[in-house]
């Protein structure tokens, strides 16, 4: 393959570099309400607004294909699916004793450093030399109109060009909702049958809180 | 249930037939626009779950029972992968879908293999989605209005 060529390329401050920074503000906004929130409730309906939030900023960025599945996924079926996981345990986070919250703040502000030295190294927003606007990605934008002729090149890439890595992401939902099956649908090959507990649920609900760990128990499916 | 549902019930009956033909849409049109098969499946999955939040989780289950939801995760992955086995057994490598038809000029059996593979994908994605949903939703009674 040819030397990429260089493009003239230099950073100014344009109205859609705005939107991203305002989009990109609301994220932060909408994560540090999530943290503060105690009512779960709440917190599932933030993260869908994450979610929506994101989805714009991909809009934004040109992304449609990844705005839409994170649309669809992150802001529609995750939500109900936290929503419905959240119907079977509390409705309110428990609070956590200040000598656990310690190590946590550690481990994310270490996080967070490693990942703001890494962006560094990264190219500038936008810059058309980028290894990843470069290289491959400029072979399959070149080459895909004579090899599959498919005017959405995310879905030449996807389906035919890495074709292999879309089979084993299918073989991941699968495996997902095999696990799903195998451990909420009470072993029944026909799943998601109605569980009879042999006890009635309130006397099972007295238990629980006897031992007085509840959170634990109830946690246990997730 | 009682009459308080009826607002919803009746903005989902209105939404549902919409919500299964922009999933269709979303399937077969993604070689031409956004879209494929993992969206076209979380859309035709989101369309039953709201009937099911409307309507109560059994009558769902009566219109697509979870039996089938299983035979349909399976028979998504089995055609996705499938198409890689036909096209080892017509004598090229796994996936390489030129060989189903190589005399066109215009890739038709490109064509073919991606949209055979996004079925395959829609169809493993709508099952699982909806299959999740069953096994969550269905292992407590539906939580009243009041909850919240």
């Amino acid at each position: 393959m040819a030397e990429p060529v260089i493009l003239p390329f230099e950073e100014q401050l344009s109205s859609t570099v705005l939107l991203d920074l305002s989009l990109l503000t609301l994220l932060v906004i909408c994560g540090l309400a999530m943290v503060r929130m105690r009512r779960l409730f709440g917190v599932a309906m933030l993260s869908g607004i994450y979610s929506l939030l994101s989805a714009a900023f991909f809009v934004s960025l040109d992304a449609v294909d990844v705005a839409f599945t994170e649309a669809a996924v992150g802001a529609g079926v995750s939500t109900v699916l936290v929503l419905s996981g959240m119907a079977l345990t509390s409705r309110r986070e428990t609070p956590v004793t200040r000598q656990r919250k310690f190590l946590p703040l550690f481990i994310v502000g270490i996080v967070g450093a490693a990942l703001v030295y890494a962006t560094i190294d990264m190219p500038a927003f936008g810059d058309p030399n980028a290894p990843a606007n470069a290289y491959v990605g400029q072979a399959y934008i070149e080459r895909s109109p004579e090899d599959i002729d498919v005017p959405n090149i995310v879905t030449a890439v996807l389906a035919s060009y890495r074709g292999y890595d879309t089979l084993g992401e299918t073989l991941v939902v699968f495996t997902a909702g095999l696990a799903c099956m195998l451990l909420l649908g009470a072993g029944s090959i026909r799943g998601g049958r109605k569980v009879n507990d042999p006890q009635p649920p309130e006397a099972i609900e007295r238990e629980e809180r006897g031992d007085g760990d509840e959170t634990v128990l109830s946690d246990g499916p997730r | 249930m009682g009459m308080g549902h009826v607002i919803l019930r009746v903005t989902i009956k209105v939404l549902f037939a919409p919500i299964v033909l922009f999933a269709l849409y979303v399937q077969f049109h993604g070689d031409y626009g956004p879209g494929g098969g993992f969206q076209a499946g979380v859309i035709m999955a989101v369309a039953f779950v709201l009937h099911a939040l409307g309507f109560g989780l059994q009558a769902t289950k009566k219109a697509i029972p979870p039996r089938i939801l299983t035979a349909g995760m399976a028979l998504g992955v089995l055609i996705y992968a499938g198409t890689g086995v036909l096209t080892l057994l017509l004598g090229a490598n796994f996936l390489d879908y030129d060989v189903i038809d190589p005399d066109s000029h215009h890739n038709a059996g490109q064509h073919i293999g991606i949209l055979v593979v996004e079925f395959g994908v829609g169809l493993a994605v709508a099952s699982t989605m909806l299959q999740i949903f069953y096994v969550f939703a269905g292992r407590e009674a539906e939580p009243s209005d009041d909850a919240w």
